[in-house]
């Protein structure tokens, strides 16, 4: 619960700082601060009260394979939103290195920084 | 000033639509029942302790197919933007004293702890992504604290390529040796004892493919970017 | 009990250094601030009971991400380029 407070109020600081600063590396900044502020509201969405980190192993269970999979069901947290986050934490990485040669590239060649010099190439 | 005007109510727009989230939300105290079959195939079928790493490799194994795509693409596209210095103009300053003398102690650490990360994703939280980025910055860590650190980008691109064949290629044994619809799955290797290192299957296998793949890919995108020089 | 209270204050912090990265005048504070961001939530998603993602979260989002920022800083400075905004 407190999780998904926090996550939320982070995609809100985000969303306003992509909409009010002028230079681009600023705008890619508030672009990650919305990626971990998602991220955390999916992480919220999959926890169980009272549960532990989807590993059987002995400390969750001592029995052999299959019955310790019955047996954990009652402790551990869901695992699909984990492995979910995980995909999408490397493709935010992608992502934001990707904009950030674009960014270096669009410099070298118009010599500003403030994304309102890049008017011409609106259409 | 209507452009601040427009920037509230966007953020306040954005607050309504995420609210209702939040109303009727009370933290569950029992598994759904899709995660409930996820946690007892990863025990009973698939032999593995980690129930996220079954799930990311065999149950949602073509997301991570997706996601490896994503990252090559994004490579792909880092390198054709930014342009690589020729080798004659070497790096200006070296690191200082305290980062030479550190790096050479660290890198070897730092290569094994990636190997050994990747290497038991299947028994303890890790996996392929996480031993990839650690090697990643092992290779960081060399490239800044030597002058003339020649990078062989050769050898990169040959690990990358491979780890990425080997990869869909081990998918695709999956689906001549096991029947028809069994693209990636793992059990056609040996099953082993339940916590041995050899177990579950093929499940070590692809994520040390992945963490190789992932490994290289960085350390190619972080040389392209620190040795971009050239105009246009 | 406690955890509610870690929970808190982790939040507050992470908050915190996002709205510091937005308002400061100087860009290498901000990238540094967003890096502060990401390990605060990196330490939330360990109480969150994930594991794999509070490491892959460390790893990524405190380590290479503000790394790969620092090398564009670095290119866009060397040509010149601005520091307030």
């Amino acid at each position: 619960m407190i999780t998904l407070v926090f996550g939320m109020l982070l995609v809100l600081v985000g969303v306003w700082a992509m909409l009010t600063r002028k230079q681009i590396i600023r705008i890619i900044i508030g672009f990650t601060i919305v990626d971990t502020g998602i991220h955390l509201i999916i992480v919220a969405i999959g926890y169980v009260k009272g549960g532990t980190a989807p590993i059987l192993d002995r400390a969750v269970s001592e029995l052999p394979a299959a019955a310790a999979g019955v047996e954990a069901l009652g402790k551990v947290v869901d695992p699909v939103p984990s492995a979910l986050v995980l995909t999408a934490i490397v493709i935010g990485l992608a992502v934001t290195g990707l904009m950030l040669a674009y960014t270096v590239r669009l410099f070298k060649h118009g010599k500003s920084d403030s994304i309102d010099d890049y008017e011409e190439q609106k259409w | 000033m209507i452009k601040n005007i427009l920037t509230v109510v966007a953020i306040i727009g954005l607050g309504w639509i995420l609210y209702p989230l939040l109303v009727d939300f009370e933290t569950s105290t029992v598994l759904n029942p899709l995660a409930q079959e996820y946690v007892k195939g990863s025990a009973a079928d698939l032999n593995l302790p980690n129930a996220v790493t079954a799930v990311v490799v065999t149950y949602r194994g073509l997301d991570t197919l997706g996601e490896v795509t994503v990252l090559f693409l994004a490579t792909a596209g880092i390198g054709y933007f930014l342009k690589r210095r020729s080798n004659k103009k070497a790096k200006q300053t070296a690191g200082s004293e305290i980062l030479q003398t550190g790096a050479k102690l660290l890198t070897p650490l730092f290569m094994v702890f990636g190997i050994y990360i990747f290497s038991h994703g299947h028994l303890s939280p890790g996996g392929g992504f996480q031993g990839g980025v650690v090697i990643a910055s092992g290779i960081l860590m060399i490239v800044l604290a030597e002058v003339n650190f020649h990078f062989s980008h050769l050898i990169l691109q040959f690990s990358e390529s491979l780890s990425g064949i080997a990869y869909v290629g081990m998918g695709l044994a999956g689906l001549v040796l096991l029947g028809l619809n069994n693209f990636l799955d793992p059990r056609y290797f040996l099953p082993g004892n339940y916590l041995a290192l050899f177990s579950a299957g093929a499940i070590p296998v692809i994520y040390s493919l992945i963490g190789i793949k992932v490994g290289s890919e960085l350390a190619s995108v972080l040389a392209a970017i620190q040795q971009d020089g050239g105009e246009a | 009990m406690l955890e509610t209270i870690a929970l808190i204050v982790l939040g507050v912090v992470a908050l915190a250094a996002a709205v510091f990265s937005t308002l400061c005048r100087s860009t290498l504070n901000a990238v540094i601030a967003s890096g502060v961001t990401s390990l605060m939530a990196s330490i939330m998603f360990l109480l969150a009971a994930s594991p794999d993602v509070a490491m892959t979260e460390a790893t990524i989002g405190a380590g290479l991400t503000t790394v790969i920022f620092l090398y564009a800083l670095k290119h866009i400075r060397s040509s010149g380029g601005g520091k307030d905004d």
